[in-house]
């Protein structure tokens, strides 16, 4: 049964369809990337899918059970896209009411492992309004990851965040992956969904227009060799190709020195789907 | 839903503006104790009279009437303050939707932030009443009743927060407290044109004004323990205090309190509902 089923899903603002038909799954154990441009719907799918706002038709089930139900927000831990914690609590506090209301029996242990997993160890008794921006997403990180959720709904987690920042929460959405939580990250960095997930989709318009894995996405772009008489690009030629032509450039009397194959980005990929 | 009201409690504890409260608190008991001693000294001469007032009871009910329209205002202010941006306001800011996201449940939200505001401003009315009461008292006069004007003055606290609970789920946060504190004038607005009614004896004004305070029974509770004040006076105490600015409330029977329950029930349901329908 996957973490999050996602079967074509419509959201409708008045006359404004935020979603026209969304199909997506995120596997047991899988780090699913959600990509897309403003506007593109990703959001308000991440919010559906935990109770937050109703779908206008489709269905949306966390292992099994309807999104926003009781069952269902047991099993979730969400990180919003804009979201505060209110500037007279300190960092503890924050995690031991989120322990409550999760049900978490995980006590100051799981809290000080929390606090030390986002690296805001030494911040446990810091108040909220004491703290930068990136630390603040730092304890919404912590804060989702409260009663170990199986599944786990990320909406831009690093958008606050310096590049030292983004290094530890990509190290902590692999250490996840490996205790076996399944993710679901909405994510404007493309570097950063490419380095850490099995499973990309891309939305433009309320739609999944492109998915599979960062490899599948990756198609071969050419094939470039430099030769004595300057560098030559065979486009759309793949690795099955680059024998011939380089048994053929030395037939032809050329001195070959490098031969590089040419995959087009997840960057590439994203353009052409959302142009 | 008692989490979410520990957390709600806590909050408006530690946040400064309770600090502003507390020490404006005081300021109004110190400038109260000092009216009340003032009032009542000078109105000690006039006892034995040869109109049989009882002189004390006129003052002492008036001033401490006059302190529990302040007491209602700060409670209602109180009550606003703690609840008026407790759906959308907190929606807006971001501070909603990581607790909504837990299994907990949008109506148990509610009521914890209803059971919270009203337990605050509960308990504040009721301990700055408590306080008007022993500084009148020591002034020289105690009043009739003291239970049902301080437990008046709580239910009236919990149904104004009942009333900003269901503002907050539609209005934002600015047009929720202009929306409570019209509600809250149209409510002090109807208890003094029953008072005109009263002193004037016009059966229509008091109609107009017993209905309205009846859609709105912050007021009522607050006439009905206003009454309680001296509801042991008669006579020509009894005519003189009628004629008073506070004087001319009356009890609201047996079925205020049935009634101003069920009302706080009936709103929060409705704020409920429309908090269950609510996108995020």
């Amino acid at each position: 049964m996957a973490a999050l089923d996602v079967q074509g899903l419509v959201k409708r603002y008045g006359a404004v369809e935020a979603l026209a038909g969304v199909d997506l799954q995120v596997g047991e154990g899988r780090l699913v990337g959600l990509l897309g441009p403003n506007g593109a719907g990703k959001s308000t799918l991440v919010k559906i899918a935990c109770g937050l706002v109703r779908a206008t038709a489709g269905t949306v089930t966390v292992a099994g059970a309807p999104a926003g139900t009781l069952q269902a927000r047991r099993r979730v831990g969400y990180l919003a896209e804009l979201f505060r914690f209110p500037g007279w609590a300190r960092a503890d506090e924050v995690l031991a009411l989120h322990q409550k209301l999760a049900g978490s029996d995980g006590g100051a242990r799981e809290r000080a492992e929390l606090l030390d997993l986002v690296g805001l160890a030494g911040a446990r008794d810091r108040r909220v309004e004491a703290m930068s921006k990136g630390m603040q997403q730092r304890l919404g990180l912590a804060q989702a990851l409260v009663g170990s959720p199986p599944l786990l709904l990320l909406d831009e987690p690093t958008s606050a965040l310096d590049p030292v920042g983004r290094r530890m929460v990509r190290a902590v959405l692999l250490e996840l992956k490996e205790r076996g939580h399944s993710v679901l990250l909405n994510s404007h960095l493309l570097s950063e969904v490419e380095l850490v997930c099995d499973h990309v989709a891309i939305m433009r318009a309320g739609r999944v227009v492109t998915a599979g894995t960062p490899g599948e996405l990756a198609r071969p772009r050419g094939v470039e060799i430099e030769t004595a008489n300057g560098t030559r690009l065979y486009e759309g030629a793949g690795r099955d190709d680059a024998p011939r032509i380089v048994a053929d450039l030395v037939a032809a009397g050329e001195q070959v020195y490098e031969v590089r194959l040419l995959r087009s980005t997840l960057e590439d990929v994203y353009v052409e789907a959302v142009s | 839903m008692t989490v979410v009201a520990a957390h709600a409690i806590r909050e408006s504890l530690r946040r400064r503006v309770f600090a502003v409260v507390l020490v404006l608190s005081i300021v109004f008991l110190l400038l109260y104790a000092w009216g009340a001693g003032e009032l009542l000294a000078d109105v000690s001469g006039f006892e034995g009279n040869s109109f049989l007032v009882d002189a004390e009871t006129v003052a002492g009910g008036t001033i401490l009437g006059l302190a529990m329209f302040a007491i209602l205002f700060l409670g209602a202010v109180l009550a606003t303050f703690l609840t008026i941006g407790a759906v959308r306001g907190d929606a807006d800011r971001g501070l909603l939707q990581p607790l909504i996201v837990r299994p907990l449940g949008r109506t148990a939200y509610l009521g914890g932030r209803l059971l919270a505001a009203s337990a605050v401003s509960g308990a504040y009315v009721v301990v700055l009443f408590g306080a008007c009461t022993i500084l009148t008292g020591l002034a020289g006069w105690w009043p009739h009743r003291f239970v049902e004007p301080a437990l008046g003055l709580a239910a009236a606290a919990a149904v104004i927060a009942a009333l900003a609970v269901l503002g907050s789920v539609v209005f934002s946060s600015t047009a929720n407290g202009i929306a409570v504190f019209m509600v809250f004038g149209a409510g002090l607005t109807a208890g003094l044109l029953g008072q005109i009614g009263e002193a004037l004896n016009s059966e229509t004004l008091d109609t107009i004004s017993d209905i309205a305070t009846w859609i709105l029974p912050f007021e009522a509770l607050y006439q009905d323990g206003l009454a309680a004040l001296t509801a042991d006076a008669g006579g020509t105490t009894e005519a003189i205090v009628t004629l008073g600015p506070f004087g001319g409330a009356q009890g609201a029977g047996a079925a205020l309190w049935p009634f101003a329950a069920a009302y706080v029930a009936a709103v929060f349901a409705a704020a409920a509902a429309l908090f269950g329908r609510r996108d995020l």
